[in-house]
C-alpha cells in the first residue's frame, strides 16, 4: 500500500485537489504513508511542538506549579498556626487546671484549719461551761445539804415541842425536855 | 453509497508557506489541527485563573500538571522533573489533539505515521544525547544488564541493543496504529448504518440501529483509547529517560 502511494494520487495531492469527488484514488494511496506531505507535516509540527513547549516550560508549568505550590504553603501554614493555637489552649488548659487543683487544695487546707480551730474553741467553752456548771452543782448541793440540815434540826425542835404539848395537853403536866429530846431522837432515826 | 473509511485521514492542503529546495511546505488541516491541539492547551492551561480554591477551570489544568508530575516522580524519579516541561507537551498534545480527533469531521493528527514518529525520534534523540552527555560510557550499562551468565551475556546485549534502537518505532507505531485502526472501524460502523438505511429503506434504517450503538460504544473506547495513547506515550517516554538518568539499573 506505502509503495504505491508514491504513484499517481501523490501528484493528485500536489495540486492541492482533494476533494470528495476525486475520492475514489484514496484506495490506492494511503494517506499517511504519502511521503509527499511528510515534508509539510513536519515543518508544522516542529512549529507547533516548539510553540507549545515554549508556553508550558515558561508560562504555564512556572504558573500552574506557582498557584499549587502557593496552595501547599498556605496550608502548611495554616496547619502550623493551628498546631500552634491548639498548643497554646493546651497550655492555658494545663495552667487552668492546676490552678484549680491548687486552690481546691488551699481551700482544703483552709477549711481544715478552721474546723479544727472552731473544734478547739467549741471544745474550750464546753469546758469551762461544765466547769462552771459542776461548781455551780457542787455549790447547790451543799447549799441543799445545809438547808436539808437546819430543816431537819427544825423539824426536831418542832418535834420536840409539839410532844411537849401533846403530852402536856393528855396528862397536864409539862414533860422534862431531856425526855422528850430523847424520845423525838429515838422517833427521828426510827 | 460508498463507505471510504481511509479518507478521513486526508491531508488537505490550505495553503503554501513556502519550499524547501523542490519540496513545496504547504500549511494543511494536519497543521491547522496542530495548532488548535496548541491553542486548546494553552487555553487549558492558562484560562483557568489562579484561585487559592480552584475552580473547574482551574482544577483540569492543576490536574493534569499534578498527573503528569506523579507520572515522571513515579517512574523516573524526582532528577526526571528536568524533563517535566518536555513530558507535560507531549502529554498535552497528543491527548489534546486525539481527543479533538474524536469529534467527527475533525482529523487525528497521530494517525500519521510521521507525527509519531517525530515525536518517538524526539524522545529516543533526548534519550540518547542526554545519556550520553551525563553518563559518558556508563550510559552503555543498558545494554548489559546485571547478573546475566557470562556465556549468554553477548545475545542478551545484542538484544537489548536491538530493543533499544527499535524503540522509536514501538513507540510511533503503537500510537499511530490505535488511533488509525480505531478511527477506521468507528468510520467502518458509522457507515453500516447509513448504507443499510440507504438500501433496504424502513428495514435498513431499524437494523442500522445494531451499529448505531456499536458506534456510540466505540466512540467511548476510543475516547479511553485517545486518553490512554497519550498516557501510555508519556509513560514510555518517563521510562526511556530513566534510562539516560540511571543507566545502571
Amino acid at each position: 500500500m506505502a509503495e504505491k502511494s508514491h504513484g499517481a494520487p501523490a501528484k493528485g495531492q500536489k495540486t492541492g485537489a482533494h476533494t470528495e469527488a476525486d475520492g475514489g484514488h484514496h484506495g490506492g494511496g494511503f494517506p499517511p504513508f504519502e511521503s509527499s506531505t511528510f515534508a509539510s507535516q513536519l515543518v508544522s509540527l516542529v512549529i507547533a511542538f516548539v510553540a507549545l513547549y515554549l508556553i508550558v516550560s515558561r508560562i504555564a508549568l512556572p504558573r500552574v506549579g506557582g498557584v499549587i505550590d502557593a496552595r501547599q504553603n498556605a496550608i502548611e501554614g495554616d496547619l502550623a498556626a493551628a498546631q500552634k493555637l491548639k498548643d497554646e489552649s493546651d497550655a492555658a488548659l494545663k495552667a487552668y487546671e492546676s490552678d484549680l487543683a491548687s486552690a481546691r487544695s488551699r481551700a482544703q487546707a483552709i477549711s481544715n484549719e478552721t474546723r479544727e480551730k472552731l473544734n478547739a474553741a467549741s471544745e474550750a467553752e464546753r469546758k469551762t461551761l461544765e466547769d462552771q456548771l459542776s461548781a455551780k452543782l457542787a455549790q447547790a448541793e451543799k447549799t441543799i445539804a445545809a438547808t436539808r440540815e437546819a430543816a431537819m434540826s427544825n423539824v426536831r425542835g418542832i418535834a420536840a415541842d409539839a410532844a411537849s404539848a401533846i403530852v402536856q395537853r393528855l396528862t397536864g403536866v409539862l414533860p422534862d425536855g431531856g425526855a422528850v429530846n430523847s424520845a423525838v431522837d429515838a422517833s427521828l432515826k426510827g | 453509497m460508498k463507505i471510504d473509511p481511509i479518507h478521513q485521514f486526508n491531508i488537505e492542503p490550505l495553503f503554501t508557506i513556502g519550499h524547501i529546495g523542490k519540496h513545496a511546505i504547504v500549511f494543511t488541516n494536519s497543521s491547522l489541527y496542530m495548532f488548535i491541539a496548541v491553542a486548546l492547551t494553552a487555553v487549558l492551561m492558562l484560562g483557568g485563573g489562579r484561585q487559592l480554591v480552584p475552580g473547574r477551570f482551574q482544577s483540569i489544568a492543576e490536574i493534569s500538571y499534578e498527573f503528569v508530575a506523579s507520572t515522571i516522580r513515579s517512574t523516573a524519579g524526582s532528577e526526571g522533573m528536568k524533563f517535566f516541561p518536555l513530558i507535560f507537551s507531549l502529554f498535552m498534545f497528543i491527548c489534546v489533539s486525539n481527543l479533538v480527533g474524536i469529534i467527527p469531521y475533525t482529523f487525528t493528527i497521530s494517525s500519521h505515521i510521521i507525527v509519531t514518529a517525530a515525536l518517538a525520534f524526539l524522545v529516543f534523540f533526548t534519550v540518547l544525547i542526554y545519556g550520553l552527555y551525563k553518563n559518558g560510557f556508563k550510559f552503555f550499562k543498558i545494554f548489559v544488564p546485571s547478573g546475566v551468565p557470562i556465556y549468554i551475556l553477548p545475545l542478551v546485549m545484542f538484544i537489548e541493543i536491538l530493543s533499544f534502537f527499535l524503540r522509536p518505532v514501538s513507540h510511533s507505531v503503537r500510537l499511530f496504529a490505535n488511533m488509525l485502526a480505531g478511527h477506521i472501524a468507528l468510520k467502518v460502523f458509522a457507515g453500516f448504518v447509513a448504507m443499510l438505511g440507504v438500501s433496504l429503506g424502513t428495514v435498513g434504517w431499524i437494523g442500522g440501529m445494531l451499529p448505531l450503538a456499536l458506534t456510540v460504544a466505540l466512540t467511548a473506547l476510543e475516547l479511553l483509547v485517545a486518553f490512554l495513547q497519550a498516557y501510555v506515550f508519556a509513560i514510555l517516554t518517563c521510562i526511556y529517560l530513566n534510562d539516560a538518568i540511571h543507566p545502571g539499573h
